[in-house]
């Protein structure tokens, strides 16, 4: 078998999990009782939760279709297809099974672990409330990890530079290091003007603490002959700082951030499901209230997808800063 | 080259270094005096703890002394400064820069990186790094690791280049062929040099005069001049007759043994 049949193959591989899902879904009937998919109108269209999982699987089916198409042009590209596909199978095959013990013949206790189409319920009939309170998240989460990350740094850098502000602010450290961030949500909610600033610093001190630890080490670790080369360079404290100290020490600083990225969503979501008007962790919450479990999935899936694109951007931003080191590291 | 007086640029002169641990003080360097004539390449060779680095960091601005007085061109040494440029043995660059990004270092830290940008190529060519520019220090080898050093060096014009072992980490035809880039450089640019090295060969080849160097303390035991044309060969006859003069006062010149020449 040459390589181009192999890859051809493998792509039928990859889809075909999703295509007995689908035709799962099609073509086995409601053995079920109780099971009725109401219609609700979305976008203009008016359909049910089944028929909307069923939209999902074809939108699998033919993304992962146009990816084998355009990744055939790249042998690179083409492999990491090929070592996908055992594994995009597997998931087809997961949702296969899962539609039928969850909507089919719901041999799954209800309503404690719904079927995909069930799932599917709470995106069609209150849509736009998640959408409101995946913003309310993503609002929280920027402005605390934002705020969190820029003082993290300021404070690394004079902690690195000054051992004065090392001697005072590292038992600082030491201290809030070993709290997890959630334990001050009392004083948080009381003494801030708004839920919102709380939760803004409840994420900012997790994220903080790591990123100014990790960047002091960073500035404190740089080589002295490294500084000795800037000044026979001709350059003054500021530039031994920003040129020298500050890159030497943007691995570490980044690994705080992708350590506290972790710290953030953590904070975020305990944060949300305590006393937060809106949100997702607050949905989960108001949800769980009305044994409404469908709705937690929802929940859940929508925070796998959107912790997952926050990571990979971080991940991104990082490879471009550290691009130099590329071929050192892993 | 010229062997007046008044060409002195650098005037070492009674100069004293001691280092203090907890309770024993170490004689660094114990009255040094030496004048380096402009264009002159010079090299301080000695047995490690003689003090040579530390009358480079010296010379430098990177440390100071206890008492006596270094001037370059009659200003006298407070701190650390361009127009004394300075080759680390290794680990000077920065890894986070291009090869180009670092040769432009000294300009941007000098804030004169505009009107100056058009010189990089030139010194990018004169340590023969061309195709390298885009390179990070990671994925160059050692010996165009100091090349870079150097140009980043020279750059910022300096008095004097001081060169601190920079040949000590690299393997033997490495060494050989930075040596000959030195003399290249030197050639072209007609810069003052002083290099610290423990390899007597390397001080035979590069320099007019050799400082020879003894420990505890720390003081110049001898001042050698070295009349031979470049190229130099290292078997000529008066090469050897030197450097076996040389190794003898490191009482290494014996005839059962092998010269070792890295003392």
């Amino acid at each position: 078998m040459n390589k181009k049949t192999k890859y051809i193959l493998s792509v039928i591989f990859s889809i075909s999990g999703f295509i007995l899902a689908a035709l799962l879904n099609v073509v086995v009937p409601q053995k079920a009782e109780g099971v009725v998919f109401e219609d609700y109108t979305v976008f203009g269209i008016t359909t049910n939760s089944n028929q909307a999982y069923r939209v999902v699987l074809y939108v699998l089916i033919i993304g992962y279709l146009i990816a084998g198409i355009v990744d055939w042009f790249h042998e690179k590209k083409r492999n990491q297809y090929q070592k996908r596909a055992a594994f995009r199978f597997v998931c087809g095959i997961a949702l296969f099974l899962w539609d039928l013990l969850g909507t089919k013949l719901q041999v799954l206790t209800q309503p404690f672990f719904p079927g995909p189409a069930g799932i599917m319920t709470a995106f069609v009939s209150e849509g736009d409330f998640i959408w409101t309170n995946t913003l309310y998240s993503l609002r929280l989460y920027a402005f605390g990890f934002a705020i969190g990350v820029i003082t993290g740094v300021i404070t690394g850098v004079l902690v690195g530079w000054f051992p004065k502000v090392a001697y005072w602010v590292n038992p600082v450290l030491k201290v809030l290091g070993v709290i997890p961030a959630v334990a001050w949500m009392p004083f948080a909610l009381t003494l801030l003007p708004t839920p919102f600033a709380g939760a803004v610093f409840l994420i900012a001190v997790s994220v903080w603490v790591l990123v100014t630890t990790l960047t002091a080490a960073g500035v404190e670790s740089t080589p002295k002959v490294q500084f000795e080369a800037g000044r026979t360079l001709g350059g003054n404290s500021l530039y031994l700082v920003f040129h020298v100290a500050i890159p030497h020490a943007l691995p570490q600083i980044f690994l705080g951030i992708t350590t506290a990225n972790g710290y953030a969503f953590t904070t975020l979501v305990m944060a949300e499901m305590m006393g937060q008007p809106g949100g997702l962790g607050y949905y989960i919450n108001a949800s769980k209230v009305w044994s409404a479990y469908y709705k937690v999935f929802a929940a859940i899936i929508v925070m796998a997808i959107l912790f997952s694109i926050i990571t990979k951007l971080i991940e991104l931003i990082r490879d471009y800063f550290l691009r130099w080191q590329k071929g050192v590291v892993r | 080259m010229s062997e007046n007086q008044n060409d002195v640029i650098l005037k070492i002169d009674h100069v004293n270094r001691l280092y203090k641990d907890d309770d024993n003080i170490v004689e660094a360097l114990s009255d040094i005096n030496l004048e380096v004539r402009k264009g002159e390449f010079i090299s301080i060779i000695g047995a490690s703890g003689c003090g040579k680095t530390t009358l480079l960091r010296l010379i430098a601005g990177l440390d100071k002394p206890q008492s006596g007085e270094l001037t370059l061109s009659g200003e006298r040494i407070t701190g650390a400064d361009p127009k004394r440029g300075y080759v680390f043995q290794q680990g000077g660059l920065f890894n986070w820069l291009t090869v180009e990004q670092n040769i432009a270092a000294g300009l941007k830290a000098r804030h004169v990186y505009k009107e100056n940008k058009h010189r990089i190529p030139e010194y990018i060519r004169m340590v023969g790094l061309e195709g390298f520019e885009k390179a990070y220090p990671h994925q160059i080898s050692g010996g165009m690791a100091q090349r870079v050093a150097i140009a980043r060096a020279l750059i910022n014009d300096p008095e004097v280049l001081l060169l601190d072992e920079p040949m000590g980490a690299l393997d033997n035809f490495t060494r050989a062929a930075l040596q000959d880039k030195i003399l290249e450089i030197r050639a072209n640019t007609n810069a003052t040099m002083i290099l610290v090295t423990h390899d007597v060969d390397e001080a035979l080849y590069l320099s007019d005069r050799i400082v020879i160097m003894t420990p505890r303390p720390g003081r110049i035991s001898e001042i050698i001049d070295v009349n031979m044309e470049h190229p130099r060969q290292r078997n000529g006859h008066d090469f050897t007759k030197l450097r076996k003069h040389l190794l003898e006062k490191f009482h290494l010149a014996s005839e059962q043994q092998d010269p070792e020449y890295n003392i």
